[in-house]
């Protein structure tokens, strides 16, 4: 049972997907998808310590033999965000049952759900395989199920969202297909760790150039790294409240740990930093997408966007630490990628909290909040410390790594926009606390709303990442630990 | 030059055709249209890798011992699926847009966005 854990990774919410077409209860639908993502995150535990004790596990599906077979294969770097992935799904769907209610029309509750299974199958399964085309594969699967979860937003803008994030992700999956079928072209093989071994001959090869290229187009758009980043504030946005705080915590998060499977270990790193000059390429872009996101979103009216506008510039701090090409950068980006899933969750599902009770996320309609919802407004207010930066939260942790990382590569610039990030997620987070603690409510519609506390099954889960938050802050033996370990085994 | 490289040259030409038609036109259907061209283009790529040269269909026979590599077929089965769940998808959603919006037209239907304040 336990040597077939990869496999059941994925078939688990595969076969279940299917089942919650067929279940009519919406109540029952839901605790099916909360089970299934529950029992997934239970696997993920059991990976990280199968790794810890034995090392990487390959897992030949239908026992055909690599390379010619498809591998399964669990290192430090895959259980690491497989935990992050699954951990994200149970707590969502913990909480998602009132909200899903509120903003799904019932009959469509089992589809709906349905259709989030299938994304959760995508996203594990990519960090799961250890076949190229496979990981193509399972990266349609996830967009094609989020593109439709993202339609099915109360608003008909996130129609046109969820339009163009599909003709952006489309394009954007399309050139890794290229880019993959180049690679194979030239080695005859799919397999990653056997690709790994075959590059380092043929590195002259314009043909490789041209795959890298197109790998890094294909990747750099599914991780809405700047200027590919347009899809994103929008379907953040328009997305079901329960679907943004998902996506924001998991989709961009393992597209980054594809581009650093793809970038760090199909290619090896000295090959992508030195010959392709990866880092060149990644440094001015995040550089850039840290200011002006989060300049733009200092002006947001609408808070949704507002996170996610400010997720756009988080990303450019991830593939900072990837962009400045050394071990210590990598890890940087890795504990990033793991506080801001805590953290923007965390931010996500309290505005999930506030669209349940006063169905509305603009900033002046947050006016007084902080008298009529306490609880929800806290943990805004701790987790956008985590977010801007303030020492004993996760969100200084990984700041933290990344600057020493600039520093320690002698890049002062880059060091010195980590911290002017942080100074405009001040000013943002500042806006929120400004409206909802200092102002009173101007319009009449809302002096009278009656709005209280949300749901203790939603505040729950909530105040679970908020712990989350500080407790990352000051035991980082699993966040960094587990995450140097997982970037030594592919820089050795 | 151009004779030897066939295939790819009509590779580049339908890749750029599809994309350049995503890129530039307003019409939500002429888009996906544009992007089954652009996938297609990725079709035939894939396909013209697998030729041998002399090579005969990946067939068992008596005959002979060069086969073109099966391989590629299989993967470009997959994509083609893919491609269809996409064009199935996003011609799902321009339905939905066209009975929220009344158009089909990007260029029309952002200025309806922006007449609609923001939520």
């Amino acid at each position: 049972m336990l040597g077939h854990l990869p496999a059941l990774q994925v078939i688990i919410p595969l076969i279940s997907a299917p089942v919650c077409v067929l279940i009519t209860r919406a109540s029952w639908a839901w605790l099916l998808a909360t089970i299934v993502s529950i029992a997934s995150f239970v696997i993920a535990v059991l990976l990280v310590h199968e790794v810890s004790a034995h090392g990487v596990l390959s897992y030949h599906l239908g026992g055909w033999e690599p390379p010619l077979g498809i591998e399964y294969r669990i290192d430090h770097l895959s259980a690491y965000v497989l935990t992050i992935v699954a951990a994200t799904a149970s707590i969502t769907m913990v909480a998602a049952r009132k909200s899903i209610e509120q903003e799904i029309p019932s009959e469509k509750i089992n589809l709906f759900f349905s259709a989030y299974l299938l994304c959760l199958t995508g996203l594990l399964g990519i960090v799961v395989s250890g076949d190229a085309f496979n990981i193509f594969v399972f990266l349609e699967i996830s967009s094609l199920s989020s593109y439709a979860l993202i339609a099915m937003g109360r608003d008909r803008r996130s129609l046109t969202a969820a339009y163009q994030y599909l003709i952006m992700g489309t394009i954007g999956a399309t050139f890794i297909l290229i880019g993959v079928g180049l690679l194979y072209m030239l080695t005859g093989t799919l397999n990653i760790h056997d690709l790994q071994q075959k590059i380092p001959a043929i590195v002259d090869s314009r043909t490789l150039h041209a795959a890298f290229a197109f790998l890094t187009a294909g990747i750099s758009l599914k991780i809405a790294l700047f200027p590919l980043h347009l899809w994103l504030p929008n379907a953040y946005a328009h997305a079901p409240s329960m679907i943004t705080v998902f996506l924001s915590a998991t989709a961009t998060k393992v597209s980054v740990y594809v581009m650093l499977r793809f970038f760090f270990g199909l290619f090896p790193p000295d090959i992508s930093l030195e010959q392709f000059h990866l880092g060149k390429i990644l440094l001015p872009l995040s550089i850039i997408a840290i200011l002006t996101a989060s300049f733009v979103a200092v002006f947001q009216e609408n808070i949704k966007r507002m996170l996610a506008y400010s997720s756009v510039a988080q990303i450019g701090y991830m593939t900072l630490g990837i962009g400045l090409g050394s071990a210590n950068g990598a890890i940087a980006g890795m504990v990033y990628l793991f506080n801001h899933a805590i953290i923007k969750g965390g931010l996500f599902l309290a505005m999930a909290c506030v669209v349940l009770r006063t169905g509305s996320v603009r900033l002046e309609d947050f006016s007084g909040l902080g008298k009529r919802m306490p609880w929800t407004m806290a943990a805004i207010v701790l987790l956008g410390l985590g977010l801007i930066g303030i020492p004993f939260t996760g969100g200084f942790v990984s700041k933290w790594y990344v600057l020493s990382a600039a520093i320690e590569q002698g890049h002062w610039l880059a060091a010195v926009v980590i911290v002017g990030g942080s100074l405009l997620t001040i000013l943002y987070i500042w806006k929120i606390i400004e409206y909802a603690y200092f102002k009173t409510p101007v319009s009449a519609k809302l002096q009278n709303l009656t709005t209280h506390e949300a749901p203790r099954q939603m505040l729950l889960p909530l105040w679970l990442l908020v712990i989350g938050n500080f407790y990352f802050g000051l035991d980082t033996s699993f966040s960094l630990g587990y995450a140097s370990t997982a970037i030594q085994t592919l820089f050795r | 030059m151009i004779a030897d490289y066939f295939n790819y040259w009509v590779v580049i030409v339908l890749m750029m055709m599809g994309f350049y038609i995503v890129i530039s036109d307003s019409n939500l259907i002429k888009k996906i249209i544009g992007l089954n061209i652009f996938q297609t283009s990725v079709f035939i790529l894939f396909i013209s890798m697998s030729k041998v040269k002399g090579g005969t269909a990946p067939i068992l026979i008596a005959e002979t011992d060069l086969y073109s590599n099966p391989l590629p077929h299989v993967l470009i089965l997959t994509a083609i699926v893919v491609s269809v769940s996409t064009t199935a998808l996003g011609l799902a959603i321009i339905a939905r847009i066209h009975r929220a919006y009344d158009t089909v037209d990007e260029t029309a239907i952002h200025e309806q966005d922006d007449l609609q304040d923001d939520n």
